[in-house]
């Protein structure tokens, strides 16, 4: 019986193992890659591990591309982007679950239904319209679009809906408008969803292409996945230079999931909840 | 002690909802409707006012072999992507599920991929992949394959791509199968297990029609996703080679933002909106007759 145990126990560990070894293999290589000089990266067998560890790539990348810049508009996007869409989410999703008035139903599932709209669809009268109003290529054109976010907004208005009513009548005895109520007692008490809902928005925004490829076009402008892409159509076959500049732009991600992994799982699952 | 009065109310409400409404007419159902409009022109951006053409567009793109030639790829993904997905990341939700010491370092292992940008994640793949130089074909070497052409190959190039989304999904696929099997009562198991049934009679009749609901779930989000393909055939094919990999969303990326042919990309737009309206119309219809939901 305990024969079988360790047996069972030692299938589990190599099984698990075994997958995740396939899942490192990539980024190893990508870490291995950057560490070569140009010469290397076509040596036949390939090189596991550099025969001669070089920094040429990183220095190189450096001096070519704005990397720290698109680190900077990375992590400005993302932050601006993730502030928008929970504040105007969050606002809406009030009004939804706590304030009534005629027709709140109607509006609510017209916001819904933008959930059917591919952003293949919307993204050319998007961007024509950013054209005429002046703001490509800029960090506004880019997050504009991201004041309406009705899964945020429907998220939101299921969790306030819990909270009693009981609380809202207190405060308004208190003589709290809603703003307070809003502010005080409903935001605060929201707080686990809108850190799981802004831990998904952030990482989404990271790591998001075609619309920032679409309204950013110049070097000092450009976000990581944009530079990247950038680096790919002009520096193809250097792959030291671009497995460098892929580790760098997956470290701060991976910094923020380590310290935020419980919220990250939570938002992740939200979108699988099926009622 | 504040009274609210109707203005008060009305523009307490008008504030709350003026940062979404303005979202929500101006950049979704505007653009919705004008996308529309658009794609019933020849509009190219640079000369000056555009020509009606009525519904040409459409036709045009449904007459030509090339929207075929995405569909066709999109489908060959879908068959090749979706059981493999299912397989994998039903695996890695079963493995993670046990109560052994160190799964959370593994699980942590397993998002890795998840929070990498699909950019890196390509430009990973395609030297991954590299018939010469990657590690997938020098692995196959010492096992005495001699790996495919992969990218620069017609027919390989589709099964690379879809290797590559699997390592990035399965994490997340697989995180969300662990939630629908934490929901599942474990008393069901522990009176199959007095009834005296093995591991796979459990998987086979408790596991997966408990699952059901999220197995559905996750087909339909991964077929939608399917046709919504982009970020790893632009980097790591650009549809090539020889159009093997040309899917919907890079023709619609090319033709208005490569060649400006606004009109005609926007009608390829709604032909995959389209698509994708059927999809989750099928889903509402099929939901009823399969899924079976624990009640």
């Amino acid at each position: 019986m305990i024969h079988k145990e360790i047996w069972r126990k030692i299938l589990f560990y190599s099984i698990i193992s075994i997958i995740a070894v396939i899942i490192i293999i990539p980024f190893f290589w990508m870490i291995s890659t950057s560490l070569k000089e140009r010469g290397a990266l076509m040596a036949i067998p390939i090189q596991w591990i550099p025969d001669k560890v070089s920094f040429e790539a990183y220095q190189k990348l450096f001096k070519i591309f704005p990397f720290g810049r698109a680190i900077f508009n990375s992590m400005y996007v993302a932050i601006m982007t993730t502030f928008i869409t929970i504040s105007s989410a969050a606002m809406a999703a009030y009004v939804f679950a706590k304030i009534e008035f005629k027709g709140r139903e109607k509006i609510f599932v017209l916001y819904l239904a933008t959930l059917m709209i591919p952003g293949q669809v919307t993204m050319i009268p998007n961007f024509l319209v950013l054209k005429y109003m002046g703001l490509l290529n800029t960090f506004t054109g880019v997050m504009l679009p991201s004041l309406i976010n009705a899964f945020a907004t429907f998220i939101l208005r299921q969790n306030m809906k819990v909270i009693p009513n009981d609380y809202i009548e207190a405060a308004v005895i208190d003589g709290a408008s809603h703003f307070t109520i809003f502010y005080r007692v409903v935001l605060p008490l929201s707080k686990p969803i809108i850190a799981a809902l802004g831990i998904i928005t952030f990482m989404g925004t990271w790591n998001s292409y075609l619309w920032p490829l679409i309204i950013l076009t110049s070097k000092n402008k450009m976000t990581l996945p944009v530079g990247l892409s950038l680096l790919n159509g002009q520096h193809g076959a250097e792959y030291n230079l671009l497995m460098a500049g892929s580790l760098i732009s997956i470290i701060p991600i991976l910094i923020v999931f380590l310290f935020t992994q419980k919220y990250f799982e939570k938002g992740l699952t939200l979108g699988g909840i099926k009622g | 002690m504040i009274s609210y009065g109707k203005n008060s109310k009305r523009l307490t409400i008008i504030f709350f909802l003026l940062p979404s409404l303005f979202g929500l007419i101006f950049f979704s159902l505007t653009p919705m409707v004008s996308s529309f409009f658009i794609s019933l022109t020849d509009w190219d951006v640079i000369s000056g006012s555009p020509k009606i053409l009525g519904f040409s567009n459409y036709l045009n793109i449904l007459q030509g072999e090339e929207f075929w030639r995405t569909l066709k790829n999109t489908l060959y993904f879908i068959v090749l992507y979706i059981p493999l997905m299912l397989l994998t990341s039903l695996s890695v939700a079963n493995l993670l599920n046990s109560k052994y010491k160190g799964i959370a370092m593994y699980r942590a292992i397993y998002y890795i991929p998840v929070i990498t940008s699909w950019v890196a994640g390509a430009l990973i793949w395609k030297w991954v992949l590299s018939p010469q130089y990657g590690v997938v074909n020098a692995i196959l070497s010492y096992i005495g394959i001699n790996g495919p052409g992969w990218l620069y190959d017609e027919i390989w190039a589709m099964p690379g791509i879809v290797l590559a989304s699997i390592w990035k999904d399965v994490g997340f696929f697989g995180l969300i199968f662990l939630a629908g099997l934490q929901g599942i009562d474990p008393t069901y198991y522990e009176a199959a297990e007095i009834d005296g049934a093995n591991g796979w009679q459990k998987f086979r009749k408790i596991t997966l029609p408990l699952l059901s609901p999220t197995i559905f779930f996750v087909v339909i989000v991964s077929i939608i996703n399917s046709f919504q393909l982009f970020p790893q055939v632009m980097i790591m094919t650009e549809g090539g080679p020889h159009g093997a990999t040309q899917v919907m969303v890079e023709r619609i990326y090319k033709y208005a933002f490569e060649y400006y042919k606004m009109g005609y990309a926007s009608a390829f737009s709604w032909l995959l909106f389209l698509i994708i309206f059927i999809v989750t119309l099928v889903q509402l219809k099929l939901q009823k007759s399969w899924v079976r939901y624990d009640t």
